[in-house]
């Protein structure tokens, strides 16, 4: 069924749809608050990941850190920021990746602290349209 | 009888935390932020209450898929800092307060209110966080709390109306306590926050300042906005806004502001903090 915030763009939230399809990829993130887990992973990350029932797509979107395309397998953000934390990293690099267009951690920074992404233009698909 | 001192709302974002964590607050992009922090910072020392009722929420940490009620309270002893993935912050155990958390949890339901109840949940930056930013780096907090726990990130969430209506079952609640002690309630979360997808840092000023001004002028304008009001105008995440309508639910109807900061930026976010006495 559709939602009102489906006309959102690039916006991915947790509902009952992502809920069904990113359930094992959600909990293969969340087992990364297990200090257990983290060693385990880092160990041998694709021997882990074939422990939880995910699809191959979502375990090589993992591997290679593609996280857009893990939030349209049905990632959800909070859960993704588990392996940003995994990798030690900042979290600017994970949001440069998945802007439109992509930024580097510099750029997407830089966007920051100009005031952030506007509103005006980015409420809805159809402005991005035709954009 | 309890009293209900005043509420504060603020951000939780986990860079404010690892700031402070890691001594970086002097440095040029935070400089400006914890000096705007210092009169809040003034304001909690001279008005320390007994117990801080701090309405958060887990960011997959002690609530996931398997298990996430809509509204929860912390009734346990005490609560520590949560590992969420990079290690448990380096900040003092939390003192919780058994017992106004069960005279709240047996008001707030005879108020038609259905809570969960939790006595070991680990608590995440959704929580530290405030505390830190009210506190900065005691030994240990000045307060006692009552952590109330709200289902921000998985749909469906409750409504904005349903949280300030809670907020107010609350405040009914500490009013109802016996013992002479003092309260405050925060609301956490927020504001302009969109962490995911190609619209990621997406920030409203308008939006976020009108919602501030309408805790004072207008509560009840914050109640009519849908989810997708939020998450539209403040990003997906900006949602976490409705918790500061338990906090404002829980004030009187007469508050007075006495702080407001609003700052861009922190991480992806706004940073938004209020502080609004009881009249």
């Amino acid at each position: 069924m559709e939602r009102d915030y489906d006309k959102i763009p690039g916006t991915y939230p947790l509902d009952s749809r992502t809920y069904r399809k990113g359930y094992h990829v959600n909990m293969f993130l969340m087992s990364l608050n297990k200090a257990s887990c983290r060693d385990e992973f880092s160990k041998d990350e694709r021997a882990y990941l074939d422990k939880f029932k995910m699809s191959e797509e979502q375990k090589l979107a993992v591997l290679e850190r593609r996280y857009l395309d893990l939030l349209k397998l049905g990632a959800n953000v909070y859960y993704a920021f588990k392996l940003v934390s995994f990798d030690r990293q900042p979290p600017q690099v994970m949001y440069g990746q998945m802007a439109e267009p992509r930024l580097t951690f510099d750029e997407f920074q830089q966007m920051m602290l100009e005031g952030g992404r506007p509103i005006t233009g980015n409420r809805s698909v159809e402005e991005w349209n035709n954009g | 009888m309890a009293k209900l001192i005043a509420g504060m709302g603020t951000s939780h974002v986990p860079g404010l935390g690892a700031a402070m964590d890691n001594g970086k607050t002097q440095e040029a992009y935070w400089k400006g932020l914890f000096e705007g922090l210092e009169p809040l910072r003034q304001w909690h020392e001279a008005n320390t209450p007994d117990v801080n009722i701090i309405v958060y929420n887990d960011h997959a940490t002690e609530f996931s898929l398997d298990n996430y009620s809509t509204f929860t309270v912390g009734v346990g002893e005490s609560f520590k800092p949560a590992d969420e993935g990079w290690g448990p912050r380096q900040v003092p155990e939390m003192r919780g307060h058994p017992e106004l958390a069960w005279h709240l949890i047996e008001s707030v339901m005879a108020d038609e209110f259905d809570l969960a109840v939790n006595a070991s949940m680990d608590l995440d930056h959704g929580f530290t966080v405030p505390l830190s930013v009210a506190y900065g780096q005691p030994p240990e907090w000045p307060t006692a709390v009552v952590p109330v726990c709200v289902n921000v990130i998985q749909h469906p969430l409750p409504t904005a109306l349903r949280c300030y209506k809670l907020g107010q079952a609350i405040g009914k609640a500490v009013a109802s306590y016996p013992d002479d002690i003092t309260v405050g309630i925060w609301g956490t979360g927020g504001l302009s926050h969109q962490l995911g997808g190609e619209r990621v840092g997406v920030v409203n000023p308008e939006f976020d300042e009108l919602f501030l001004d309408n805790l004072t002028k207008d509560p009840l304008a914050n109640t009519r906005l849908s989810h997708t009001d939020f998450m539209r105008e403040a990003g997906c995440e900006g949602v976490e806004m409705i918790m500061w309508n338990v906090m404002r639910g829980a004030l009187g109807d007469s508050v007075e502001e006495v702080f407001r900061l609003y700052h861009i930026p922190v991480s992806a976010t706004a940073y938004g903090a209020i502080i609004l006495e009881n009249r």
